[in-house]
């Protein structure tokens, strides 16, 4: 399935080869992802979709090269043509947070609340880039809050975590991921803990961020609405392997897996309501 | 509106104390998460209430179930004042009033069989099971599209979507006549939750109790709604019948939380439609509903 | 925060009031008559009376707790004319028995309990943070699993028994330490450190194995927590995300149970003093309990609740320092 469905492969900026994370179970290893494949051009944004248990997010700790420590993982992680699964730990962490930079799904515990948010961002900064003194960390992550719309930057670098509404936060993060200008950005399930009106802003500002610096973007998330809006190619992924890749239009206006089209029949529509969920027209005409 | 509406609540105003703030003599800041709502929901019919985080639509939900009492207001269920009702009274409410939560396992005793968990509400009530424990236990599951065999398994052997079936089954246990499903939706995978809001409307339109529908998500609400209620901060700031609401919004909040919703272009789902109605003529075979369900099951 | 403050201490003034009226209403209840105690052998009914009068322990319940309080607060006489004796603030009481205020008695006391509390507490922070920290690294090896099976035994071997090996072992067979003997401090400072070492195992042996699995399970915990995910995907060293990210959120928490633990020692190591003839508080409970000396087995145990509710109020206030959720809330 995954060969026939395989986009042609271009010498990419980020090409994932046949990876495989699996975990050790009471009967054995289970493969959690499974032969994927992923390509994405610079600045190009790729999204991942899947339900619960499609091993989405852990196909991004595989890239990052942060699975847990009992995980196994084979296959290639190729970024500008260097192998990430073959580097040692400590030229790895100089890719993680500098090049790559990740922003999680539930912002408030993915910030360390015992620390001011300039604090942790101007950490981002000062782990990459040998030699700059505080005040130039500092004025670093006073612009990059700035960068990502948060008002009064100068004054609230040093509130606290706890001290953010929920959308202001993963601002934080994002900030804190682009004070090194990464060449691509990941982002698990950015706005799935957010109002919708937040994650409307969120997903504003990740795009104007592309548009702006040229990331590249890979977004990971169950709502196949968010990934029509901002990424231009899709990978599909069910139980750990990729049933439908492709351009988002095509996958959207002609998907050819029966899991896909499954998937699509079911998202609840807000502009339409008899025929959106298919199994619905049974009772459609009585509300 | 001349018939007295299922349920009327007025003026529900719900004050939470503010942690840290109290001293030992003084009485702390209050939080008002609940301020002057006034609400209808008329017999078989579905009103959403709709909001953002913090809005106060839980509160209110649970204001009405009366699983919490207001600071203010009263609520009547079926003309009659249910507000201050305790022991037998409350009982004798709780079998026309059921509440179905978001998080069907952490609602679920995980060391109860399906037979207990879906009967329990009978036994709070000292009501004897219609036709044994057992035979009643199965034909709930059956209505709610589960396994009748499996009445013996525990809660951590089902999916998410069979879970919440199971809390379906056990809020129409009392049959009741109003059922509040409070973001009962909202934990479930896309597919899933087709199936589950499917199986709510199936229920409707064969029993003809109502519902109060909590939900941030829009979209969910279109499928399932009569009326549609918005709340902020604490009030309800629009309210009308759910294609003028969603067509025609009058409050500046209600455009703006409808404009956020993430949307799939109308073109591409138009020709996804075409294509797959021209799949379907050809080879009427589709993918059986239960399918995606199956795989979770499996995984 | 002043605010918070002021809060918290008029708490903790109201809680110590209940303390004494509990404690004050439970020895008022139970124990026997004082009088009897105060008139000794050759007694006469009358005598009693009169003692029982001068004591003024005739007098209803709510003024002779007045009379305690007002004591506490500004000293008190107790008896009348050529018996009196003088109680000065904060007055716990007077022993009959010892002839002595009860204050005197605790105050006299009070360092030995102070020094070996102080000592054990340093002993086991040291060895149980440092063994929690290696438990929760090497969770699931040999090194952990040997670990939790010492902390096991540290947990649920008594005290006494524990001394009584340490005994042996330490001063009988290798000699390691002169036989225990009080030398005060001005002495001969090492005599007087080699005096205390034993006590300090003693005592530090459980408190140290509960502190391994509390700091193992805290750092665990932390290990698990989306910031630390968020910490390694920066770049961060292990070092840097170990010291900055894992330790401090890990060891908060010790802070609070430290601070209750310390609180409560402070009232006397009952049975580790009298193991080792250490004359502090506990010993002297200990003996009191053993001559059925009621103000101060009274006394003793308000001071214990006195230090328990203070350190309570500490570790509060100290969080609010440490913990910016708590400092910025409040």
């Amino acid at each position: 399935m995954t060969s026939t469905n395989r986009h042609p492969t271009q010498a990419g900026f980020l090409e994932v080869r046949d990876l495989t994370v699996s975990f050790p179970t009471a009967t054995g290893r289970v493969d959690v992802v499974s032969h994927l494949d992923l390509d994405l051009e610079p600045g190009g944004a790729l999204g991942i979709v899947g339900e619960s248990g499609s091993g989405k997010s852990l196909t991004s700790l595989a890239i990052m090269g942060l699975l847990p420590d009992k995980a196994t993982r084979s296959g290639t992680v190729r970024l500008d043509g260097e192998d990430l699964t073959a580097m040692p730990e400590s030229r790895l962490r100089r890719v993680r947070g500098d090049r790559v930079a990740m922003i999680f799904q539930d912002p408030l515990s993915s910030l360390n609340p015992y620390y001011t948010v300039g604090a942790q961002i101007e950490e981002a900064y000062r782990s990459h880039r040998r030699g700059v003194t505080r005040r130039q960390a500092h004025r670093v992550a006073v612009e990059a809050m700035e960068r990502v719309h948060i008002k009064d930057a100068a004054h609230r670098i040093d509130h606290y975590p706890h001290q953010f509404s929920g959308g202001m936060r993963q601002r934080v993060m994002i900030a804190m991921a682009l004070t090194t200008e990464p060449e691509l950005l990941i982002a698990d399930e950015p706005t799935t803990a957010l109002d919708v009106t937040v994650q409307a802003q969120i997903l504003a500002l990740l795009q104007e961020i592309r548009r702006d610096t040229g990331t590249a973007l890979v977004l990971i998330t169950h709502d196949l609405a968010v990934v029509s809006e901002i990424t231009d190619h899709i990978v599909v992924m069910r139980a750990g392997e990729c049933v439908e890749r492709g351009p988002v239009e095509s996958i959207f206006s002609d998907p050819k897996h029966p899991y896909t089209q499954a998937l699509l029949d079911a998202v609840p529509r807000i502009d339409d309501e008899i025929g959106a969920l298919r199994s619905l027209t049974t009772t459609g005409g009585r509300p | 509106m001349t018939a007295t509406p299922l349920l009327q609540a007025e003026h529900l105003v719900k004050e939470f104390p503010v942690s840290g703030t109290g001293g030992l003599l003084s009485r702390g800041d209050t939080f008002r998460a609940v301020d002057d709502v006034s609400l209808t929901v008329a017999a078989g019919e579905t009103l959403a209430l709709v909001g953002e985080s913090g809005s106060g639509k839980s509160t209110t939900a649970r204001l009405v179930a009366r699983l919490i009492d207001p600071t203010l207001g009263t609520v009547r269920f079926d003309g009659q004042d249910v507000t201050g009702l305790t022991g037998r009274d409350l009982h004798a409410f709780r079998s026309e009033v059921q509440v179905v939560f978001q998080d069907p396992f952490s609602s679920l005793n995980p060391r109860h069989t399906v037979e207990r968990i879906v009967t329990a509400p009978l036994t709070y009530q000292g009501r004897k099971p219609p036709g044994g424990s057992r035979a009643f236990t199965q034909s709930l599951m059956e209505r709610v599209g589960l396994d009748p065999q499996q009445w013996q398994r525990h809660p951590a052997q089902f999916s998410g979507g069979q879970a919440q079936r199971i809390g379906i089954a056990r809020a129409l246990a009392v049959g009741p006549r109003l059922v509040v499903c409070d973001e009962a939706v909202s934990a479930l995978d896309v597919s899933v939750q087709a199936q589950i809001i499917n199986l709510l409307r199936q229920l409707q339109a064969e029993e003809g109790f109502s519902y109060l529908f909590i939900a941030h998500d829009l979209a969910v609400v279109r499928q399932i709604a009569t009326r549609v209620a918005v709340m902020s901060g604490g009030r309800i700031v629009e309210e009308g019948p759910r294609d003028r609401v969603f067509g025609d919004a009058r409050h500046e909040y209600t455009r703006t939380l409808l404009a956020a919703v993430p949307r799939i272009r109308p073109e591409w789902e138009a020709r996804r439609r075409a294509r797959a109605a021209e799949r379907a003529a050809a080879a009427p075979d589709p993918v059986p509903a239960d399918a995606t369900e199956s795989v979770r099951r499996g995984a | 925060m002043p605010r918070y403050l002021v809060g918290r201490l008029a708490g903790m003034a109201g809680v110590l009031l209940l303390v004494c009226l509990f404690t004050y209403a439970v020895f008022f209840l139970l124990s026997p008559d004082p009088a009897v105690q105060v008139c000794g052998k050759s007694c006469t009914p009358e005598r009693i009376d009169q003692i029982r009068m001068n004591l003024g322990l005739d007098r209803p319940f709510w003024t002779q707790f007045l009379s305690f309080l007002g004591g506490l607060v500004s000293g008190r006489t107790y008896g009348e004319g050529a018996n009196a004796v003088e109680c000065a603030a904060p007055c716990l009481g007077y022993s009959f028995q010892s002839s002595q205020s009860v204050t005197d008695m605790i105050w006299q006391r009070l360092p030995v309990s102070a020094t070996v509390a102080v000592g054990a507490a340093v002993l086991w922070l040291l060895v149980g943070v440092v063994s929690g920290l290696i438990g929760a690294v090497k969770n699931g090896t040999w090194v952990d699993r040997v670990m939790t099976g010492l902390t096991l035994g540290g947990l649920s071997i008594p005290n006494y028994v524990l001394a009584l090996v340490l005994q042996f072992v330490l001063v009988v067979q290798l000699q390691w330490l002169p036989f225990p003997q009080a030398v005060p401090f001005g002495e001969d400072p090492g005599r007087w450190f080699l005096n205390f070492v034993m006590p300090w195992i003693v005592l530090a042996v459980g408190y140290a194995a509960a502190y391994t699995r509390l700091t193992r399970a805290n750092v665990i915990d932390t290990l698990q927590e989306n910031f630390l995910r968020t910490a390694r995907a920066k770049g961060l060293a292990p070092h840097l995300v170990w010291r900055r990210h894992a330790l401090r959120p890990a060891l908060t928490p010790v802070v609070t149970v430290f601070g209750m633990d310390f609180a409560g020692l402070l009232g006397g190591a009952l049975i580790t003093e009298t193991v080792f003839g250490l004359n502090g508080v506990g010993k002297m409970a200990a003996d009191s309990i053993a001559k059925n000396d009621q103000p101060v087995i009274m006394g003793v145990t308000l001071l214990a609740a006195f230090f328990v509710v203070i350190g309570n109020v500490v570790v509060d206030v100290v969080y609010t320092v440490i913990d910016p959720r708590v400092r910025v809330a409040a």
